[in-house]
């Protein structure tokens, strides 16, 4: 399966934040590097799947469930949400 | 004040179908009549939400491909062999049909006229899209930025927007280069291959331009455009991507 980034959510990740997220600064946890959502390899299953640009690590998860979004964001150790 | 609009729930809409245009056999131009349409800047995304008889919905992003200035919401969309949502929209949508959609999307892949810097635009296959709106942009508030467009497709069937393109290059601002990586049209002294550093060197600003440059295409597309760009000196923060996953060969 080949990814999608960050861009191809933008509608769901603007209904969890309020806001655009595409260009929102985030640090990985995993290897440091700095990047923003849009960039994010964008995986889509069961949930969403945002992966690391620069060492693939798991950036964050999203799960839909009828109007009820969860998001675990441990693979992110700054998450800039610019309001 | 601001900080309200800014805050403003994304809501579903409903759109009609007013226009669509053939671009290629199996991709279509969409133009949908959206009354509370708020404005979109070039290069961001609308979803798209079909609703089967038994509830089951099916949603998908799509670039934008019209101007914010332009009276109708366009999208180009590919059929996709095990696509859930395109084979409806390139086959079986009608003029006045109804879609609903959301949107304006996206704050990362877009251009406005600034910040500054002359512009590059690199796309793969459908990668175009986005940049039909940029450039439209471009052209209807008179922008005197100057744009290299590197188009990358396989044969001259594939390539959308043909007499729009043509006639966007006769300006003086944008300077639009094709490549047909499989079959060439007759007696075409162009390009003829996937994109390279060769290409890039020749077709694009240099680095000392100081361009801002925006990638679209398929994932793999991308990324080997992003590299070759790093490769010949451009700044890795001047360059933005769009990545579509990846349907088969590289354009």
């Amino acid at each position: 399966m080949t990814a999608l980034d960050g861009n191809a959510i933008a509608g769901m990740l603007q209904t969890a934040f309020g806001q655009d997220m595409t260009a929102a600064p985030g640090t990985c946890a995993g290897c440091g590097a700095a990047s923003r959502l849009g960039q994010a390899r964008v995986y889509r299953g069961a949930g969403t799947v945002l992966r690391c640009p620069n060492c693939e690590g798991v950036l964050m998860v999203i799960i839909e469930n009828g109007g009820v979004m969860g998001i675990d964001a441990q693979g992110l150790t700054d998450l800039h949400v610019p309001w | 004040m601001a900080r309200a609009a800014l805050l403003r729930r994304l809501t579903w809409q409903t759109g009609t179908i007013v226009k669509i245009v053939t671009e290629t056999a199996r991709t279509r131009t969409i133009a949908l009549q959206v009354p509370e349409w708020r404005g979109h800047r070039g290069g961001q995304h609308v979803d798209i939400r079909l609703t089967a008889d038994d509830g089951y919905q099916a949603q998908r992003s799509y670039s934008i491909a019209s101007a914010p200035s332009d009276a109708q919401v366009e999208i180009t969309v590919e059929r996709l062999h095990d696509g859930e949502v395109s084979p409806y929209l390139v086959d079986q949508l009608r003029l006045g049909d109804e879609l609903e959609l959301r949107g304006p999307v996206g704050g990362y892949f877009v251009w406005q006229d600034s910040p500054g810097g002359p512009l590059l635009l690199i796309a793969g296959g459908s990668g175009i899209v986005p940049f039909r709106s940029m450039l439209r942009h471009h052209r209807s508030i008179h922008s005197t930025v100057p744009v290299q467009l590197l188009y990358s497709v396989r044969t001259p069937e594939d390539l959308f927007y043909r007499e729009e393109l043509m006639r966007m290059a006769t300006s003086d601002e944008i300077d639009i280069s094709l490549t047909f990586t499989r079959t060439q049209p007759p007696g075409w002294n162009g390009y003829d291959r996937r994109i390279d550093r060769e290409m890039l060197v020749e077709s694009g600003w240099s680095p000392g331009a100081d361009p801002l440059v925006y990638v679209c295409g398929p994932t793999a597309f991308v990324e080997t455009a992003a590299e070759l760009l790093v490769g010949i000196g451009h700044d890795p923060r001047r360059i933005r991507t769009e990545r579509f996953g990846g349907i088969g060969e590289n354009p």
